[in-house]
């Protein structure tokens, strides 16, 4: 196999006396995606921005390509590769399309001894490459990112990222907050992220997001990595416990007494599978 | 819903791309205001006398509203310009007049001091965690202190006189016409290079970037505690250089000098559509603000009203700014989604 294009070996983080991440070691290959699970506080935020250069490993290393890596802030990271999109896509709610995709790289023009922002290149390149990505509905550089939907918005960070010649492409949650329909563009996008190469980390809380997408998938319980493996070797009622922290759903469900079933969206994700 | 947005007509997108720019409303409150004044004024407020009396006051406070302006795009506050003015006027009588130093001398070193001010208040807002508001309070109120001290040590008063040259006088003091003073050429220039640096250049994206979220923008590589500096020491810059033009002009410095720039100058930035938190405002929006600002305030005298009627106007103009851009920026953000 292919030299990963990251990897962590024995990563620890703790704050102060908290120990968050406890002797993390995974590989992230290209053209793959790996689905990061677990439950709320499991450390997979913390995890990615291990990764991100947004905070710096306990102890344990970081390696690309087979060369060790250390990050000392976000722009490191960057500069290697590693794009982080976070929840909310852009960040720049009232700057323009073309504005916030350029930010800190904007194309310029000279006149004279002027530099000057060059709008209409920005505009025109953040189009197309949003446009690349299936988002036709994104016309107008001008147009405010608070102005786009939430899937708009996560459509674009990732073009940016991909634009930029990012190699990893780290996504936190980017379906949580969206409807089913903007969900699945998303979900689209992150496959055409991985047909173009990049490695893809991709955090998520439902098992239908993940397996839609995913072709490794490596479950965060209390810290610990209590699960690593490929598409397929495992069924959806295993992946679904390993999310929750590892306790059976279906005992859980038991105990509850399972009156009230649409509470409870495992259950529900598994009987719509057993169609 | 997608298929209609392409064939959008050109009235359409016309119309989004105004109601998109934070220009718009201030416009619309500085014409206002204006017809309002002209109409009671009359022929006085309307002619010579009225344009030149509040060119002379928007020179002054807007040649501080600019960079100030800046500044609130990218999220801070400076109050310190306040005590900046005076500051720099008197370095000059100090050294130019009390001591007689050749008048470009006292110019440099009263420059100096406002830059040196912005300096110092860059660096403890980059380096602190304190808000810009207590930094730049706690500034304004030292420079004031120093001035007033320094001032009784040196020259035994609180105000100090000057004799300015010719040239220095024809450059900074000048009446044209008796009445349109040359600082309004000044602010001209202010205007074209600040118009430049955020709207043309691409560090003006850089200020927005900062203002709209600063932890992503320096995740972008900008180097946002150098740009804050910099913000800094261009409001000192410009607050010493309307110091300078006003102890030029008065040819006396004192103490008590400058208080009222402090809230002018945010009210114009304000007004201008410059939102609070930072992230969205325009240079040309700042100069309407500045204008609305200074035709309430001299064209009262124009008006049987009394000063204070003018207070009144200028904060219900300020709500009422608020409020509009408030609007505007609403329309802004969803003008795409009526376009669908
Ligand atoms: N800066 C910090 N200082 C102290 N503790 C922290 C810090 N950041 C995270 N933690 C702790 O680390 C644990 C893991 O947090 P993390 O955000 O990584 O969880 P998560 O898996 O992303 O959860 P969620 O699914 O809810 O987003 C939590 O218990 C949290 O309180
Ligand atoms: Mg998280």
């Amino acid at each position: 196999m292919a030299v990963p294009v990251l990897e962590l070996r024995n990563v620890n983080k703790s704050f102060g006396p908290i120990e968050v991440l406890n002797d993390i070691s995974l590989k992230v290959n290209a053209g793959e995606v790996l689905c990061l699970l677990g439950d709320n506080g499991a450390g997979k935020s913390t995890l990615i921005k291990t990764l991100a250069g947004v905070h710096k490993p306990t102890s344990g290393e970081i390696f690309m390509d087979g060369e060790k890596v250390i990050f000392e802030r976000p722009k490191d990271a960057a500069d290697r590769g590693i794009a982080t999109v976070h929840q909310f896509g852009g960040t720049f709610p009232l700057m323009s399309i073309g504005r916030s995709f350029f930010v800190g790289v904007e194309p310029t023009k000279r006149i004279g001894p002027f530099t000057i922002f060059d709008r209409k290149t920005a505009n025109a390149t953040a189009v197309k490459a949003v446009q690349e990505f299936g988002i036709t509905r994104i016309d107008d550089g001008d147009r405010l990112i608070g102005g786009l939907s939430g899937g708009e918005r996560q459509s674009l960070a990732i073009a940016r990222a991909v634009h930029f010649g990012a190699r990893v492409l780290i996504l936190d949650e980017p379906t949580a907050a969206l409807g089913v329909k903007q969900a699945s563009h998303v979900l689209r996008i992150v496959n055409e992220a991985k047909k173009r190469g990049l490695a893809v980390i991709f955090i998520t809380h439902q098992v239908m997001h993940a397996l839609a997408v995913g072709d490794h998938f490596a479950v965060l319980i209390r810290g610990k990595l209590a699960a690593n493996f490929m598409k397929g070797e495992k069924s959806r009622e295993e992946i679904t416990d390993l999310m929750a922290g590892g306790e059976d759903m279906a005992e859980l469900e038991a105990q509850i007494g399972g009156g009230s079933e649409e509470l409870h969206s495992p259950a529900h994700v598994r009987a719509s599978d057993a169609e | 819903m997608s298929n209609l947005s392409k064939g959008s007509t050109a009235p359409g997108t016309s119309l989004g791309r105004l109601a998109r720019s934070p220009e718009t409303g201030s416009f619309i409150g500085m014409i206002a205001v204006y017809v309002f004044f002209a109409a009671l004024g009359g022929a006085v407020f309307r002619g010579g006398p009225g344009f030149s009396s509040f060119l002379n006051m928007a020179s002054e406070v807007g040649i501080i509203a600019l960079p100030v302006g800046l500044l609130m795009i990218a999220g801070e506050l400076d109050i310190s310009v306040g005590s900046v003015v005076p500051a720099s006027s008197l370095t000059v009588a100090i050294i130019s007049g009390h001591y007689g130093a050749p008048d470009i001398v006292g110019i440099l070193c009263g420059l100096g001091v406002g830059i040196l001010v912005g300096y110092v208040n860059g660096l403890l807002v980059t380096r602190t965690a304190i808000p810009s508001l207590i930094i730049t309070i706690g500034t304004m109120f030292g420079v004031m202190g120093l001035t007033l001290g320094l001032t009784i040590l040196i020259a035994g008063s609180t105000g100090v006189f000057i004799v300015p040259g010719p040239v220095t006088t024809a450059l900074l003091g000048q009446s044209i016409g008796g009445m349109f003073q040359v600082t309004i050429f000044w602010w001209v220039a202010f205007i074209a290079v600040i118009y430049y640096v955020l709207h043309v250049s691409p560090k003006g994206n850089w200020i927005f970037a900062i203002g709209g979220d600063r932890e992503s923008a320096r995740n972008a590589g900008i180097p946002t505690q150098r740009l804050t500096i910099q913000l800094y020491m261009l409001s000192g810059f410009a607050a010493a250089f309307v110091g300078v033009s006003q102890v030029v002009a008065f040819k006396s410095a004192q103490v008590a000098a400058g208080q009222s720039f402090i809230f002018n100058s945010i009210m114009c930035v304000v007004m201008g559509g410059v939102l609070l938190t930072g992230g969205r405002g325009s240079v040309i929006g700042i100069v309407f603000g500045t204008l609305t600002f200074a035709i309430v305030n001299q064209g009262i005298f124009f008006t049987s009203f009394t000063p204070d009627v003018g207070s009144i106007i200028i904060g219900a103009l300020l709500l009422g700014a608020v409020l509009m851009n408030d609007t505007f920026r609403q329309m802004a953000l969803s003008y795409s989604t009526k376009k669908k």
